[in-house]
């Protein structure tokens, strides 16, 4: 397609830019009328943004390596919650202080789902996705949609329309937070922000230094000559579905232990917010992913704030638009294949 | 060496009657179809006594027009919207504001009352005009890009209605909107009256039987245009993209210009059945508009047959049957069953339990679910299949079988 360009820059880019320079502009102005208020909401921003990497992580691979949105992820997310508090339910864990029990159950409940997740992302793939891998693209995006509905049906079925409770085991109450120069912050904040770094963390070094990131990498780049290369290319792909709902698992339980509440169509939301992140970010970047999900979950907060919170699905999913409309490769890029 | 392989052509066409054979089924359903718009009515009214059946089909109705738009978009030239009760929306609004007392209370400080038969046009312009504004910058993106623009433009819109109440009063809905007027009815016994006689200045108002045959006509009118549609020009471009859109491309056929096409006429449907809903509702609320209406007109779509307007008509009318009979009913048989069975202690509820019938009524979500999972991954090409469609694959397969056998003999 022919673009209109001005001294390298396409129209589009000039506007995308100077559509984020307004929007830093805006958020600058109100950081010196109020600066305590902005430190605030910067904070709620940050731990809710570092849930949204977590789950957009998750969207960002699967398309890079099958170009399949998979709308099910945000689904895979909340059932995550639901396990999760299921399992905490199992034990009589002290949600009025923090216990050694309180500290086990954490520890361990953090893996088993982690890994249920990714077992039944797979399943999900495998069911679902991988016989329709050389189907027409419309198909697989619907049978994404339908087990959307079917994880959605399945927490419906199992506690209606009610919100569930997720025990509150995190260490809270007066011992654990505190204000620094007026900003007020707990241990969960910080909490949630330092395991989304540490599983980000981890996953860019598996994804960087591992054979099977290599793997993923490859297939990515392109699929057949992955396959000649001799990378088992079902195999790869699974994995790349385990890892993605490891990490939406975690974002499902560590969501659980920050708000404490669950409800089935969660998802919905979540997922279309985190997808609108790693579109912001650069589909198919991962480094684009945690920095679009950081950055949703802080025009999430700052919209809430100072637009209103009625307003703030119209602010995100405008984005959402706005982006794919002006500059569709996101804010770090992605080359984008046209088959 | 090309004029024998053109003979062939022709005589496998001619072999597989083509032309006759979707004729022939698809006129029958036609036929079935509209026999069972006139004979339901006096049917359900004779067998119940209540207009109640009625009213539930000119609701279906809705849904039929809604698929048969959808499926222009879906179906036809092959690109997924998701949003599309936006469009729906829109129409409703476009008519709930111009002929209700609504505007009065807003900053107009003026009330319209525009006529339906005038607002239902404009209805479906001004959706085709939002169909054409959201696709012109996104539709030269890949398609499933396009299906994430949708949905986003689906959650957008019922929020803008539901916070701009000043205009669309929000959550407290937009209500008393008018009813269609004629000049001329005619009313016989089953609307209540003794004899058949002709009403004048006929007022709609609640009258299930006059929407029901409003519906039937618009859906026959719909029929028409899409039918033809799907046989001109633009539709055999739109059956290309779907294909192949490089191919397309490459063959001469402006991609953009025939996709923005496809939204905007498919758009327009859904503004048409908006308006009538608007009227035969009397009250248009943003909640009717979520993503779960996108997701079953999807269904319908989907299940009936992708691109066969047939098709898409007996999903609607099956997946709503399936929505509003089959699931509400089930909780009742269920129950019965459980205790004819001996497991009636199922029934109670208990606890986080809400009892098996509690339990039926929160089927839906999974019955969408497994409708589109497994239609997909076992028949994608829905009930009834484009006959169009499926012939052509059969026609490739033994074009392709012949000139493999002429190679043969040739070499």
């Amino acid at each position: 397609m022919r673009t209109a360009r001005v001294g390298g820059l396409s129209v589009a880019d000039i506007g995308f830019w100077s559509l984020c320079l307004a929007a830093v502009v805006l958020l600058a102005t109100q950081a010196v009328i109020n600066p305590r208020l902005f430190v605030q909401i910067l904070i709620f921003g940050l731990a809710d943004g570092a849930i949204f990497a977590l789950v957009a992580l998750g969207y960002t691979m699967v398309y890079g390596i099958i170009e399949l949105i998979n709308f099910a992820h945000g689904d895979v997310f909340t059932f995550a919650a639901y396990i999760g508090a299921a399992i905490l339910g199992l034990f009589t864990v002290n949600e009025n202080s923090f216990t050694v029990l309180n500290l086990l159950v954490l520890a361990g409940v953090f893996p088993v789902v982690m890994l249920v997740m990714g077992g039944i992302n797979i399943t999900i793939e495998r069911i679902a996705y991988r016989p329709l891998r050389n189907a027409p693209r419309l198909a697989p995006l619907i049978t994404a949609i339908g087990m959307s509905f079917l994880i959605e049906g399945i927490m419906f079925l199992w506690h209606g329309p009610a919100t569930v409770h997720f025990p509150d085991i995190l260490p809270h109450g007066p011992g654990f937070q505190t204000t620094i120069n007026g900003v007020f912050f707990t241990f969960k904040d910080v909490f949630v922000v330092v395991a989304a770094i540490i599983l980000v963390s981890l996953l860019a070094v598996f994804i960087t230094r591992s054979k099977l990131g290599k793997a993923m990498r490859a297939t990515a780049q392109d699929r057949d000559a992955a396959q000649l290369m001799g990378i088992d290319i079902n195999r790869t792909i699974a994995a790349t579905f385990f890892i993605g709902a490891v990490l939406a698992g975690a974002g499902g339980i560590i969501w659980g232990l920050y708000f404490n509440t669950v409800y089935y169509n969660l998802g919905f939301r979540t997922g279309l917010v985190a997808f609108t992140a790693a579109v912001f970010g650069g589909i198919g970047n991962i480094p684009g992913a945690a920095l679009g999900g950081l950055l949703i979950g802080l025009v999430q907060a700052f919209s809430d704030a100072y637009i209103g919170s009625k307003w703030t699905e119209v602010v995100i999913f405008g984005i959402l638009i706005g982006v794919l409309v002006f500059r569709p490769t996101g804010l770090l890029g992605m080359r984008v294949p046209d088959k | 060496m090309t004029e024998p392989v053109a003979t062939k052509q022709r005589s496998v066409f001619a072999r597989l009657h083509l032309r006759e054979r979707i004729r022939d089924r698809d006129q029958a359903i036609y036929g079935v179809l509209l026999i069972v718009a006139v004979v339901f009515p006096l049917a359900s009214l004779y067998a119940t006594d209540s207009t109640f059946l009625v009213s539930q089909a000119g609701h279906a109705g809705t849904f039929v027009l809604l698929a048969i738009g959808l499926n222009v978009v879906v179906g036809f030239a092959g690109l997924l919207d998701l949003g599309y009760a936006a469009f729906f929306a829109i129409g409703a609004y476009t008519y709930a504001l111009f002929a209700s007392a609504q505007l009065a209370a807003s900053p107009l400080h003026h009330a319209y009352h525009l006529p339906f038969w005038l607002m239902m046009f404009v209805g479906l312009f001004v959706a085709a005009a939002f169909g054409a504004v959201l696709g012109f910058p996104t539709l030269r993106l890949r398609g499933d890009y396009l299906a994430i623009v949708t949905l986003g433009f689906g959650e957008i819109v019922p929020q803008l209605f539901l916070n701009l109440d000043q205009w669309t009063g929000g959550i407290n809905a937009v209500g008393g909107i008018d009813q269609p007027t004629l000049p001329a009815w005619i009313t016989g016994p089953w609307a209540g009256a003794n004899d058949i006689a002709i009403v004048r200045d006929f007022n709609f108002s609640f009258d299930p039987i006059a929407y029901y045959v409003l519906i039937v006509i618009l859906v026959i009118i719909a029929v028409i245009l899409v039918s033809n549609l799907y046989r001109s020009r633009l539709g055999r471009a739109w059956m290309a993209i779907r294909e192949d859109e490089v191919a397309a491309a490459a063959m001469g056929i402006n991609t953009v210009t025939t996709k923005l096409l496809a939204f905007a006429i498919g758009a327009s449907f859904s503004g048409f059945a908006g308006a009538y809903y608007g009227a035969s509702f009397g009250l248009v609320s943003p909640d009717s508009f979520l993503f779960v209406v996108s997701v079953t007109v999807l269904v319908m779509v989907v299940l009936g047959g992708m691109g066969n307007i047939t098709g898409v008509i007996v999903g609607a009318l099956v997946i709503y049957f399936i929505l509003n009979s089959v699931i509400p009913s089930l909780p009742a048989a269920v129950e019965s069953f459980a205790s004819t069975v001996g497991l009636g202690s199922l029934n109670d509820r208990n606890g986080d339990w809400p009892g098996l019938a509690g339990e039926t009524q929160r089927l839906q979500f999974l019955v969408y679910g497994l409708i589109l999972v497994l239609m997909m991954l076992l028949r994608p090409q829905g009930i009834f299949p484009s006959r169009v469609r499926e012939q052509e694959l059969k026609h490739a397969a033994v074009l392709e079988e012949e000139t493999v056998v002429e190679q043969a003999q040739a070499g």
